[in-house]
């Protein structure tokens, strides 16, 4: 397992302010990582960076080794997809050919729609399940089916490196569910490496190999996710008070928030569970 | 579902290149054609010396009298050229600045353009005039560069004005509004403390006329079109991927800043020329786009058809505007008319776009 993207003392700012500050993180090829932390902690400004959306103020990030500051941008998008947290797409404009869009880094001028475009669409389309929604236009989509358009567009792409800003934003719990099942898939089928923000913790620790929690522009813990979600890790980072059982489905930490109507009852753990 | 649906969709491939095939926007563009022809005949028959349209067709192909071919060549044909070829250059003007802003507002009439090219061509006029020189060099080089240049200076204000970290269509739009009102007031000034004769000459201007347009107005817009269709046509393609915000577009692989930049400018340019052969004709750059994706049925404003469908509305306009009342009336003032209440169904019409 080789090292496909990794940040080294990289910080990334917004005018004065500094968002992440010399921050080391590797992603491992064919893992899927979970970015995990409190609101305004710098993870979606990390994901950004990490997909060349904003550029490092000092440090540097490498794609495959190489610094992703020097590299075409065409050419890291033929390596490296990325789904921001609300793309915004035109009005009118049908599934086909949003998820179309996805080839542009393969596309010239003069060679806009090739058989490998449109195999690739076909591909894209069927894997996310929205075949049958391709000349619908994305505005009539319900929110499910509008975040699996979305993903359709970065398979499109065909990179094997996906960045995906918290693909579940708005979405109730069945439709959330069904797109990290598909985020599995993907990773499970395509051997993709997948990097996520997601504020669901007991999702990233179902969905995710590795967990990566952050404060303040820093990488507070990171590793499996039974090592990273403990008690004393969410009052550190979250200031929240909760206890840690395990998950009687999947086996991974289950995060229960005590909450101060409960304070105080807080060592009652269910019989069955155990804490960790 | 097993039916493939994106690679039964046609194409052209040729070699390494390769082109999507959509049938609609295509028989827009056919269509836009054939209407333009017509319509280019018709605006030739039509006069104070009447021709059928069997001689008009018989003049453009080297036959007819020596009248009809004077009437044909020096009085007609020249005019009808300029409106077709403004109309064009203004629509495919238009469809750039609203694809890449993705707001139905965005136009060089509404961005600032048209007036900051007026303003520039007003100057040339009202001072130009006073030293007697309006109708020579001035006329046929100062005016369309006056134009180009104030054009330019207004809409790359706008950019840069507009600019924080990127653009967003409604920052853009608004500080426009600022810019074309200080164009539109600095022209007026021009107005009041010009000559009262070049100032007379200057307000027809304004309105955006086609009387009198003569070869030397048709021979720059062609020239720009002919040079700039192509650009535009090359860089639509970037087009297609710009057309998302700024994050997804980069992150398919486009540079945004740079290609935006590129293709804004070629906007700039191809309004301030349209502007300056024949006044900043009201609203066809704002319509004409979006009734070409109307009858294309795109999400984006298509630009081969917007180029056809700005002639003909020109060209039929200027027709209306020469033949309605006694006197001529300039072709601004028809499409004034037409174009005010389609922008106020766009102001009224909330404007949605497809979030996750």
């Amino acid at each position: 397992m080789s090292v496909r993207l990794e940040a080294s003392s990289l910080s990334v700012g917004y005018g004065e302010r500094l968002v992440v500050d010399s921050l080391d993180l590797s992603i491992i090829g064919g893992s899927v990582t979970a970015v995990i932390g409190p609101n305004g902690c710098g993870k979606s400004t990390l994901l950004k960076a990490l997909g060349r959306l904003l550029p490092a103020r000092s440090g540097a990030v490498l794609l495959d080794g190489k610094s992703i500051d020097r590299m075409p941008t065409r050419e890291v998008a033929r390596v490296l997809g990325m789904l921001p947290q609300s793309p915004v797409a035109p009005e009118g404009l049908t599934v086909a050919d949003l998820v179309a869009r996805g080839r542009h880094p393969h596309q010239a001028w003069y060679r806009q729609w090739s058989s490998d475009d449109a195999a690739a669409v076909d591909a894209a389309l069927e894997m996310t399940g929205i075949s049958d929604l391709a000349d619908r236009t994305v505005d009539e989509l319900s929110g499910g089916q509008r975040q699996r358009a979305w993903i359709s567009m970065a398979l499109a792409q065909g990179t094997d490196l996906l960045l995906l800003d918290e693909p579940t934003t708005y979405l109730d719990l069945a439709h959330q569910i069904d797109v990290l099942d598909l985020v599995q898939e993907l990773h499970v089928s395509g051997g993709r490496t997948i990097v996520m923000v997601l504020h669901d913790l007991n999702l990233a620790a179902r969905y995710a190999d590795h967990v990566v929690a952050m404060r303040e522009g820093r990488v507070v813990a990171a590793g499996a996710p039974s090592e990273v979600l403990t008690e004393g890790m969410l009052l550190d980072v979250f200031g929240l008070d909760a206890r840690v059982v395990v998950d009687p489905v999947a086996g991974t930490p289950l995060v229960v928030p005590v909450g101060s109507r409960h304070r105080g009852v807080s060592g009652a753990v269910a019989p069955g569970t155990s804490a960790i | 579902m097993s039916t493939p649906t994106a690679s039964s969709k046609p194409a052209l491939r040729v070699g390494a290149a390769s082109f999507r095939l959509r049938p609609r926007p295509m028989t827009v563009v056919a269509g836009g054609l054939v209407a333009l022809a017509a319509v280019l005949v018709l605006d030739i028959m039509i006069g104070d010396f009447p021709l059928t349209a069997g001689q008009v067709v018989d003049t453009l192909l080297g036959g007819g009298s020596r009248r009809d071919e004077f009437v044909v060549f020096e009085l007609r044909m020249p005019r009808a050229l300029t409106g077709l070829l403004v109309g064009g250059a203004l629509g495919l003007s238009g469809a750039i600045f609203q694809a890449i802003v993705r707001n139905p507002l965005a136009s060089p009439d509404i961005l600032g353009v048209t007036w900051g090219a007026g303003a520039g061509a007003v100057t040339v006029i009202t001072f130009g005039g006073s030293l007697g020189v309006v109708t020579g060099t001035a006329a046929s080089v100062g005016l369309p560069l006056a134009g180009l240049a104030g054009g330019l200076v207004a809409g790359l204000l706008v950019y840069a004005l507009a600019w924080r970290r990127g653009i967003e269509g409604f920052r853009m739009v608004l500080v426009g509004i600022g810019i074309t009102a200080v164009a539109g007031n600095f022209t007026h000034y021009l107005l009041t403390v010009g000559d009262v004769l070049d100032a007379g000459r200057a307000m027809v201007w304004i309105t955006g006329s086609l009387n009198g347009r003569g070869w030397e107005h048709v021979v720059p817009v062609a020239l720009a079109l002919l040079v700039l269709i192509p650009v535009a046509l090359v860089g639509g393609h970037v087009l297609g991927a710009l057309q998302f915000d700024d994050q997804t577009s980069r992150g398919l692989g486009v540079r945004v800043n740079r290609s935006r930049s590129f293709l804004i400018v070629v906007a700039i340019v191809l309004a301030s020329v349209a502007t300056a052969a024949a006044g900043p004709i009201a609203f066809v750059a704002l319509a004409t786009p979006q009734i070409a994706l109307r009858l294309a049925g795109t999400a984006q404003p298509p630009l081969f058809g917007s180029v056809v469908v700005g002639g003909v509305l020109v060209m039929l306009s200027d027709l209306v505007a020469r033949t309605i009342y006694r006197t001529e009336l300039p072709v601004g003032v028809v499409t004034a008319v037409l174009g005010a209440p389609y922008l106020m169904y766009l102001l009224v019409r909330s404007r949605r776009e497809a979030r996750v």
